[in-house]
């Protein structure tokens, strides 16, 4: 193994707005208080109470030949355990409260024009618990109530379409309706990477991604009540009803495919309202910013419309000085999640290399995975159901020798298309545009077991 | 984007009204067939209080009108607690204004775009279209009360953004009958493309080639493999500890970074007791001391603090805009009076140059938040 991998080259400046000596600042004052010294006590307890030597295995057998956790049966096993519906909405177990999704520090000043990030890093399979979904908010969220909300559907002019509509939700939701499984990416996730490693784990790198089964209405079914005419009109305005009103342009031949929905639905119960409730448009393939929440209006026009999100922000700052505007799809990507950066492994021996892979152009074809920093890779095995502009979960088989490793995940889509390298990245776009990050992520597994993001030349 | 004229009578209203609403039955007609029952007309009244939005070729533009001079009398009344006097603040969103020079007016490029190592990159910098900004301001700001500003405002605050940035004299008065000429100054009007292939439509021109294609290599596919970049050692910690954001069951645990990291070149057997230790159940340290009585009186000040936009400016323990409720609780003990009537006035001078505007909650809400400030802005 070429021990150059443990030596940090040139430290390049973050782009804007990451990792200010603010947001430094902040985090050193938290990390004086909270919790973490309650644990760092429960650690020195803990090392000294066991005396280390139970402790060194996973799963250690006692001289005196046998796990006190099979011979002295538990208190479950002998008790008498809690009823039904003691939770009317159940909850993960106390031993889960780790998985939460969370803020990188210094990166927003306000709690309401910001994101938390979902924890991928412990999630298995391809759904978001949507609890866990992660949050984008522009102007802060709202519990809406359903029976008050409208949507309504109009033109730019009178004769884009015959008749501006107004739907309530009960409408809405007697329509013919269809569930589909997408993922939803914020066109910035991984943005902080650009110019080098900002943060440590992959929920901050990577966790401005989702994924849940979506159910609603296909905007076009909507379109065509209110006798749209999709000749003349050739783009859709989305536009929230919150205090921001986000609005979005959105392309027409995703919407008179029939995949744009109105959705209301999201795994089996209705939007979360940090998501949107009770109603959002799913904009499958494209970023996150495009599907807007709290969906009040749709207006059918001949023209783009340059809205903030798509003339100030969301936009790809290029060498030249030149931004590329509507920027939409999120293209082909993946990420290995065990291991991860901030994580640490227990031994040597057997490992499952897991991660998602996903494509804003269609369904993942493969996924390579390399564990010498990019120079040999493997094909690894891709889980079904793999659907188009979904998240699609994979595995591969490895044997850790205890000497250090660079774990890479490479996925290319049905169109073609593969996952370029930060070199191939850099070269087209430079390190400035902060969205459509989809470069390769390396993780390096050290020999202490600990795992570290890091960037390859 | 529909507006109706501005000559619309209530009579030509009610006349144009039922007009649509015969449209509607003929549009209803198509769907009925469908879908009979569902959705109905939308009046020209409801239209025009939801249809806001401003296109670039300024299709939505209400009239009216507003001078630079009174945009800074709202700038500091209003915005100026979040951007800064001159748009120039960095503490609670991006600055608005700075890096454009009258070169970049007469050029419509802005030239700093091409300097990697100027350190921002202003909303004018970036913005091409004057559109955009008449959009947004009437439809989200101020943050804390969008949509609360009239037309005329929203003409005189847009004049004064482009004052400050040497895009108009401080003379000059916005209207809608001027927003063409003053598109033809925004420095960075010619600095867009939507030449690149991340539109999925033909919308704007024939789609590009991708341009960073992958590789499929899949042996000897580089040469040396080394580390340009990884988190710097005083950073370990930045994001909290990370053993207490992963998993505590599984093939691996989280690193414990309020520990020094344990040498790279220890062996794997080493780090293995700090995980085993780290199983300790997370849920045994979410347990916090404290009354009932007060945990209530924490959760509604601080409901009352994030419903009423107090959080916008400042942070439970640490400052944003204004300080912090930890430093206020510090510098007011017991003085529940005091800072109630604080709350509601406002002020200034004595946290530094940014004023707090008077603040219009209940006198009782005011009280419950300052009880809680009062007896030291304890965390829920």
């Amino acid at each position: 193994m070429n021990t150059h991998w443990l030596n940090p080259g040139r430290l390049r400046r973050a782009p804007e707005n990451f990792l200010g000596r603010a947001g430094l600042q902040t985090v050193a004052h938290e990390a004086r208080a909270g919790r973490r010294d309650f644990l760092r006590n429960a650690f020195a307890a803990a090392s000294g109470a066991a005396a280390s030597a139970a402790l060194a295995q996973a799963n250690p057998l006692p001289p005196s030949g046998g796990d006190p956790n099979i011979l002295a049966l538990p208190e479950h096993s002998k008790g008498l355990g809690q009823g039904v519906a003691s939770e009317g909405y159940g909850k993960p177990s106390q031993y889960e409260a780790n998985l939460q999704r969370r803020q990188s520090p210094g990166l927003t000043q306000t709690t309401q024009s910001s994101v938390s990030f979902a924890p991928l890093q412990s999630m298995f399979g391809i759904v978001t618990p949507s609890g866990l979904h992660f949050e984008r908010h522009h102007q802060g969220w709202w519990d809406i109530d359903p029976s008050r909300h409208r949507l309504m559907v109009n033109g730019s002019e009178p004769g884009m379409l015959k008749t501006p509509m107004v739907f309530t939700l009960d409408e809405i939701m007697r329509l013919p309706s269809v569930s589909r499984f997408h993922f939803i990416e914020c066109g910035a996730n991984t943005g902080m990477e650009w110019g080098n490693v900002a943060v440590p784990t992959a929920q901050y790198s990577h966790g401005m991604l989702s994924c849940s089964e979506f159910t609603g209405v296909p905007l076009i079914t909507l379109l065509e009540m209110a006798g749209a005419d999709l000749k003349k009109g050739r783009f859709v305005l989305a536009e929230g009803a919150d205090g921001s009103s986000m609005t979005r342009t959105i392309p027409l031949s995703q919407i008179l495919n029939g995949e744009v929905l109105v959705a209301y639905g999201q795994n089996g119960e209705m939007l979360r309202p940090e998501n949107g409730y009770p109603l959002r448009l799913v904009v499958p393939g494209i970023q996150g910013v495009s599907w807007v929440k709290y969906l009040r209006r749709i207006e059918l026009g001949d023209k783009p419309y340059a809205t903030k999100d798509e003339a100030i922000h969301y936009m790809d700052l290029m060498p030249n000085g030149l931004h590329r505007q509507y920027t939409s799809i999120q293209e082909c990507k993946s990420v290995v999640t065990t291991p991860s950066g901030g994580q640490v492994l227990l031994d040597r021996g057997y490992y499952n290399i897991t991660g998602l892979a996903w494509s804003g152009r269609g369904k993942v074809a493969r996924v390579d995975v390399s564990v010498d920093g990019g120079r040999n890779w493997r094909a690894a095995r891709l889980e079904a159901p793999v659907m188009s502009k979904c998240l699609s979960r994979f595995n591969l088989d490895w044997v850790w020798d205890g000497q250090p490793a660079i774990i890479q995940s490479r996925a290319t889509d049905d169109s073609g298309l593969a996952q370029p390298s930060y070199r191939q990245s850099r070269a087209a776009r430079g390190t400035r545009s902060i969205y459509h990050n989809n470069s390769i992520q390396s993780w390096l597994v050290q020999a202490n077991g600990e795992v570290k993001n890091v960037q390859v030349s | 984007m529909f507006r109706f004229p501005e000559l619309f009578s209530a009579r030509l209203g009610r006349t144009l009204g039922l007009l649509l609403l015969a449209c509607a039955g003929g549009g209803l007609a198509d769907a009925s067939d469908k879908y009979p029952g569902v959705g109905r007309a939308a009046t020209p009244k409801e239209v025009a209080a939801w249809d806001i939005d401003v296109r670039p070729d300024f299709k939505g533009l209400p009239a009216g009108s507003g001078s630079v001079a009174e945009g800074q009398h709202i700038w500091e009344a209003k915005c100026a607690s979040c951007h800064g006097v001159f748009g120039e603040s960095n503490q609670v969103f991006s600055p608005l204004v700075g890096g454009t020079t009258e070169q970049d007016v007469r050029t419509g490029r802005v030239a700093r775009l091409n300097d990697p190592a100027y350190p921002s990159r202003t909303t004018l910098m970036k913005v091409a279209t004057l559109s955009t900004l008449w959009d947004y301001i009437n439809r989200a700001m101020p943050w804390n009360q969008p949509k609360s500003l009239s037309a005329n405002e929203v003409y005189a605050v847009t004049a004064y953004m482009l004052n400050l940035g040497n895009v108009l004299p401080d003379s000059f008065i916005l209207s809608d009958q001027n927003m063409v000429e003053v598109q033809a100054r925004m420095p960075n009007r010619l600095g867009m493309t939507a030449a690149h292939a991340l539109w999925p439509g033909s919308e704007f021109g024939p789609a590009a080639k991708p341009d960073t294609p992958g590789s499929n290599c899949l042996r000897n596919c580089t040469t040396e493999v080394m580390v340009a970049s990884a988190l710097p050692d005083f950073a370990r910690n930045q994001h909290g500890n990370l053993a207490e954001q992963n998993r505590q069951v599984g093939p691996q645990r989280g690193a414990d970074t309020s520990q020094p990291e344990l040498k790279p070149g220890t062996s794997v057997g080493a780090a293995k007791t700090v995980s085993a230790a780290l199983a300790a159940p997370a849920a045994a340290t979410e347990k916090t001391p404290g009354s009932a009585a007060n945990a209530v009186n924490v959760k509604a000040a601080l409901a009352l603090a994030t419903k009423n936009s107090c959080t916008a400016c400042h942070g439970v323990a640490q400052r944003i805009v204004g300080p912090s409720f930890a430093e206020i609780a510090k510098k007011y003990p017991g003085q529940v009076d005091y800072l109630a009537t604080k709350i509601r006035a406002g002020g200034a001078g004595l946290w530094g140059p940014i004023p707090m505007p008077a603040q219009s909650l209940s006198d009782a809400d005011a009280k419950t938040i300052a009880a809680w400030l009062a007896t030291g802005a304890a965390k829920p």
